[in-house]
């Protein structure tokens, strides 16, 4: 999900730059050093994971997974989700320097609060699983469209239509980003459940395959 | 996947600067292209973006096919902000109303994005991204995160082909993509299966830099003496961008 450059105002971009920078500080201080590979490859996998379409009726979206990204990096995925936008201006020109503050804030806020406000679930009972995992991977996109439509609308208040359209047209996004949150979320409980950082706090004794 | 960097290699004179001051500049002249408000800066901020392309000798047929993907965002801005921006009435098209502020909304998004662009395409995109990560390791970035942005980038290519191979299999097991609960899931399953192989990976390499005694300390080989020097490239830059400024404020 990318804001393009030249619409924002200053004001706008500046905000979202300096938030943004606190994000990725905080973000950084998070990551030690036996994480950062950790951290770097999964954001390459990211990277990867949101190149792949799914298809919506005979149109295709793909896929943005910042409520998979909170769950397993918490605040590691502000500067993971920093990079991987540096790269994607790099590779692709989606985005740009302007605007990359404000793109990482969109898509790493949300993912942060699914890491607050659903990670205690992930290993719960099956049904609760399923319940949480669905509504963290279509709040996520929802409350990023959300503050995509906040940015337009500090920028100009005339951009209330443009907004609307914003939040609207991720409407499919987040139910199947939700259904596709479920699989993958009990996917990688049972296959790698290590992967997840609230998994690593609750065994602390396991986790020496991690630090040595 | 389908990743590259064609602008990284060349030797114009762009190519042969200091990267460190074309980050710089790059970002001054981005910023300073995204607040101004007058067409007059915007059209020389446009036209130095330009010069800049052209010193760099990019290949036009790949800067246009770059600015395409702009092309559909700017369609869709055109179609929506000229309907939707209320102000002076231009005209009534059938039963819609087309307002000026819109088109001139419009056309300075379209101006200041291309400008953007350009701009990035010849100051940054024309560094392979290992130089990007030692400049930005010059410029005081924090070392956590230029290791990371470079171990992404290393390992961005490795998860591509584990990607493809995944994909292919599931291709010779008959796996057509469509709007149903089963290839959800099996999409699910592919990006599962990605991050369970990178999280072993991580693993790995973890175990393999600590045997090389990695530190968190960023040692780079990269000599920036080499460079031809940069000081005409400020000058020029800095002089036409206090210019841009200038004239956004007088007019």
């Amino acid at each position: 999900m990318h804001i393009s450059e030249g619409v924002l105002s200053g004001p706008v971009l500046i905000s979202g730059g300096i938030i943004a920078a606190t994000g990725t500080y905080i973000g950084l201080k998070n990551i030690d050093l036996e994480h950062i590979a950790n951290v770097g490859i999964l954001s390459a996998t990211f990277f990867v994971a949101s190149l792949i379409h799914i298809n919506i009726g005979p149109s295709s979206v793909h896929l943005i997974l910042n409520g998979i990204i909170g769950l397993l990096l918490g605040w590691a995925a502000i500067p993971a989700i920093l990079v991987a936008l540096i790269l994607q201006t790099v590779f692709f020109q989606f985005g740009g320097i302007t605007v990359l503050g404000i793109n990482t804030i969109i898509m790493a806020a949300p993912a942060i609060i699914g890491y607050y406000l659903f990670s205690p679930f992930v290993f719960s009972s099956r049904t609760v699983t399923t319940a949480t995992a669905f509504v963290c991977g279509a709040l996520a996109v929802f409350l990023s469209a959300l503050l995509m439509a906040m940015s337009l609308m500090f920028t100009e208040e005339n951009f209330l239509e443009v907004s609307a359209l914003v939040v609207t047209s991720h409407l499919p996004v987040m139910v199947v980003e939700g259904i596709i949150t479920v699989f993958c979320i009990s996917f990688l409980k049972k296959v790698r459940p290590e992967i997840f950082p609230s998994y690593r706090q609750q065994h602390k004794s396991l986790n020496s395959q991690f630090s040595t | 996947m389908n990743i590259t960097e064609p602008f990284a290699i060349g030797n114009s004179g762009i190519h042969l600067l200091d990267p460190r001051p074309r980050v710089v500049i790059a970002v001054l002249f981005s910023t300073i292209t995204a607040v101004l408000q007058q067409f007059p800066p915007l059209f020389l901020a446009f036209a130095l973006a330009l010069f800049l392309v052209f010193r760099a000798r990019l290949n036009p047929v790949i800067v246009g096919k770059r600015l395409t993907i702009l092309g559909l965002f700017l369609t869709m801005i055109w179609l929506l902000v000229p309907l939707t921006f209320e102000g002076e009435l231009v005209t009534r098209f059938w039963k819609l109303n087309i307002y000026l502020p819109g088109i001139v909304y419009s056309a300075k998004i379209t101006i200041k994005s291309v400008t953007i662009l350009l701009i990035f395409m010849s100051l940054v995109a024309t560094m392979p991204i290992t130089t990007l990560g030692h400049t930005l390791h010059r410029l005081r970035l924090p070392e956590k995160l230029v290791f990371l942005l470079l171990i992404t980038y290393r390992y961005l290519f490795v998860i591509g082909e584990e990607y493809v191979r995944l994909r292919t299999a599931m291709k010779i097991r008959g796996f057509k993509s469509g709007t149903n609960l089963h290839s959800f899931k099996t999409t699910a399953y592919l990006i599962g299966m990605l991050f369970v192989r990178a999280s072993v990976r991580a693993e790995r390499v973890n175990q393999a830099m600590r045997l090389r005694g990695f530190n968190g300390h960023f040692y780079s080989l990269e000599d920036f003496a080499a460079y031809r020097s940069s000081g005409w490239f400020l000058t020029f830059a800095l002089s036409l961008l206090i210019l841009i400024l200038v004239l956004e404020w007088l007019l």
